[in-house]
């Protein structure tokens, strides 16, 4: 897919800023969400390519304006209703 | 998602995440799909335990012992798990020797493809769009961004990560520190010199 993710080669997006002691993650929801990723796919309702291909399928916009958790949050959200684990009500 | 909100209010914009985030845990866990003390292991073995100290013993015992770089330039994660460095590699590993010729460097420009099992989470700046988009085109470039400059007849190899081939690069041992032990040397190996942005620590950084 030639989505915005597909990044190798653009132009515009700065200097790389390495943060000196970075911690694993700068807050707590950061760890829960990992975790939540984690576990859930553990779980092998959906694949690796299947959960790659929904970050991928964020609207472009939302891709580059949300930190890498950010669409985590929200790539798992979007597969659980897609899979039928929730409904979106539910959330 | 209120896009409008986007650019002035960052704020509000990290506690809508933090509310999908406990919203998802709550209904996970009311489901039975998933149990808060394991996301709290999940979370503490990130934290305490898998992190690029496992890289660095990796990458000491690569200088320490011949046998083991050749075996770990053939398979790494089989090389790795077989000197009981890790339990179990879960992906392809591939490690990737720096010579006074060739220094290599690890990117991953889809997403942020990062070899855990040996050097935990990726950070932040590995993850991010500057670096996805600039190692293949200006590594050199980049690599200033670290404040790391190569000789200029150095080539530069770049490694484009994916989800099934991960990377990690054995930069070169440092100057003195013949006789040196695998715990020692690993003193000096960083983060950032397995990922190619950066370059071991002189060993006269390092206290006898």
């Amino acid at each position: 897919m030639n989505g915005v993710h597909d990044m190798g080669g653009m132009h515009g997006f700065g200097p790389v800023k390495p943060e000196k002691n970075e911690p694993p993650f700068h807050s707590k929801w950061e760890g829960r969400c990992l975790a939540l990723n984690r576990a859930m796919s553990f779980a092998k309702v959906w694949n690796i390519d299947q959960s790659r291909a929904a970050i991928e399928n964020l609207p472009p916009h939302l891709y580059l304006e949300m930190s890498y958790y950010q669409r985590w949050a929200l790539r798992l959200q979007n597969l659980l209703v897609e899979y039928g684990l929730v409904v979106s009500d539910e959330i | 998602m209120h896009e409008h909100e986007h650019h002035h209010e960052q704020g509000s914009e990290l506690s809508e995440t933090q509310l999908r985030v406990r919203a998802l845990e709550t209904i996970l866990t009311e489901k039975g799909y998933v149990d808060p003390a394991a996301l709290d292991r999940i979370v503490e073995a990130y934290e305490t335990r898998i992190g690029p100290h496992i890289g660095a013993r990796v990458v000491a015992k690569a200088w320490s012992d011949a046998g083991f770089k050749r075996g770990l330039l053939v398979d790494a994660a089989k090389a790795i798990a077989a000197a009981g460095l890790v339990k179990r590699v879960g992906e392809h590993l591939i490690a990737v020797e720096n010579t006074e010729r060739t220094h290599n460097m690890v990117v991953c420009t889809l997403c942020s493809c990062y070899p855990w099992d040996v050097l935990g989470l990726p950070p932040t700046w590995y993850k991010s769009a500057p670096y996805r988009s600039r190692a293949v085109i200006d590594p050199r470039g980049v690599l200033a961004d670290f404040g790391v400059t190569l000789p200029k007849d150095t080539e530069i190899r770049v490694w484009d990560s994916t989800a099934e081939t991960r990377f990690i690069v054995i930069p070169m041992r440092p100057a003195g520190t013949e006789g040196w032990s695998e715990e020692k040397l690993a003193t000096l190996v960083t983060r950032d010199c397995m990922v190619g942005t950066g370059l071991p620590k002189p060993a006269a950084k390092v206290q006898p």
